[in-house]
């Protein structure tokens, strides 16, 4: 039993305290499941995040079902998951339900006009820095650009992207590319 | 009611699947579901709803998910509920057959072949969010590009954090509009 707690507490705090999601709270789960916990090793660490990265939805989601099923199997799961889920949840709804009444305020809505521009900026800086990590190839801003464009300027769905994207890749590395 | 909670169920279950790329990425399929295809938001609605989710702790898609579940049933909490749910559970599945099928998963080259290939077209996805946004509704006039200039050096040039900056453009939006 007490192992479930422990499981849920390491998890409700990740939760709890990665403001800005993604890379933010690598480093703090890093310190929750290997530090303190001890729960893998960082050679497992490294490992499990590239799994928890690669598969779709949230980083957080996938490592917490990775972590609550290697330790207590399917009801550990069930703890870290919901560990992880319970504070975006309560303090989402709590706005929620704050914000609809708030909305047609003038002052939000002030606030809010100058907030707009400057999350697409925000949205905008991942996209320079991973272009910048691979070096500025050319191949991968035609397929990053030939993807951008084709939902933003020819309304295709995502999804129909992803899963060509992939089909792609497969094809690409199977009869062309010989290295993996 | 009940029309609505599948619709939200099969919506996130969707976006939950396809999301690959990590919270970004997910932003462009989540906008285009329930912005264009379900007109559940406006696109202002859902650029405010970014900018809460960045400023509160917890991923982009669970935070999304709960807002959106809560509006789109006019204001219930079961809306949240399935919707967040829906969002969580392919991943939490396929997380579990990949880590069921470890060693096979890791060993297997078609598998990531088609992971690294998805690269490139899911930063083209982060792009086409950021680039959807960038509307009249969004930009009133000069002040909102001024704004968004500024933004962009604070963060990228910069380096300062997500919350202080969307903090400083609500400062500024209440001074300036």
């Amino acid at each position: 039993m007490k192992q479930y707690l422990n499981l849920f507490i390491s998890f409700f705090k990740i939760g709890a305290f990665t403001l800005g999601g993604g890379y933010v709270m690598i480093p703090l789960i890093e310190k929750e499941v290997v530090s303190k916990r001890k729960w893998i090793n960082s050679e497992e660490f490294v490992e499990m995040l590239t799994l928890a990265q690669s598969v779709p939805g949230p980083v957080a989601i996938n490592t917490a079902v990775f972590i609550g099923y290697k330790i207590k199997g399917m009801k550990g799961m069930l703890a870290t998951v919901l560990g992880t889920v319970i504070p975006s949840f309560v303090i989402i709804l709590l706005i929620a339900v704050f914000f609809t009444e708030f909305e047609n305020s003038k002052a939000v809505e002030r606030i809010f006009c100058g907030i707009r521009p400057a999350v697409v900026a925000l949205i905008a800086v991942p996209v320079i820095n991973i272009l910048k990590h691979s070096g500025f190839k050319i191949h991968i801003i035609a397929i990053a650009a030939a993807s951008a464009i084709s939902v933003w300027l020819l309304g295709i769905s995502p999804v129909i992207v992803i899963i060509v994207s992939g089909l792609c890749a497969i094809v690409y590395n199977t009869f062309i590319s010989k290295q993996c | 009611m009940l029309g609505i909670l599948i619709q939200l169920f099969v919506t996130f279950f969707k976006i939950g699947l396809f999301g690959f790329g990590g919270g970004y990425a997910m932003l462009s399929m989540i906008q285009y579901e329930v912005v264009e295809a379900h007109q559940w938001l406006t696109v202002k609605e859902f650029t405010d709803i970014v900018a809460i989710s960045q400023s509160t702790p917890g991923p982009i898609a669970i935070n999304s998910a709960t807002y959106i579940g809560y509006t789109a049933t006019g204001g219930s909490i079961s809306g949240s509920i399935i919707a967040t749910f829906a969002v969580c559970l392919p991943s939490t599945v396929i997380m579990l057959i990949v880590c069921k099928f470890f060693l096979a998963f890791r060993k297997n080259r078609y598998f990531f072949a088609a992971l690294k290939g998805m690269m490139p077209a899911t930063t083209g996805l982060i792009a086409a969010a950021a680039l959807m946004l960038m509307n009249s509704h969004n930009f009133v006039d000069y002040k909102s590009v001024a704004i968004c200039i500024a933004a962009f050096i604070l963060a990228y040039f910069l380096k300062i954090g997500i919350i202080k900056i969307i903090f400083l453009a609500g400062i500024f939006g209440y001074v300036l509009f």
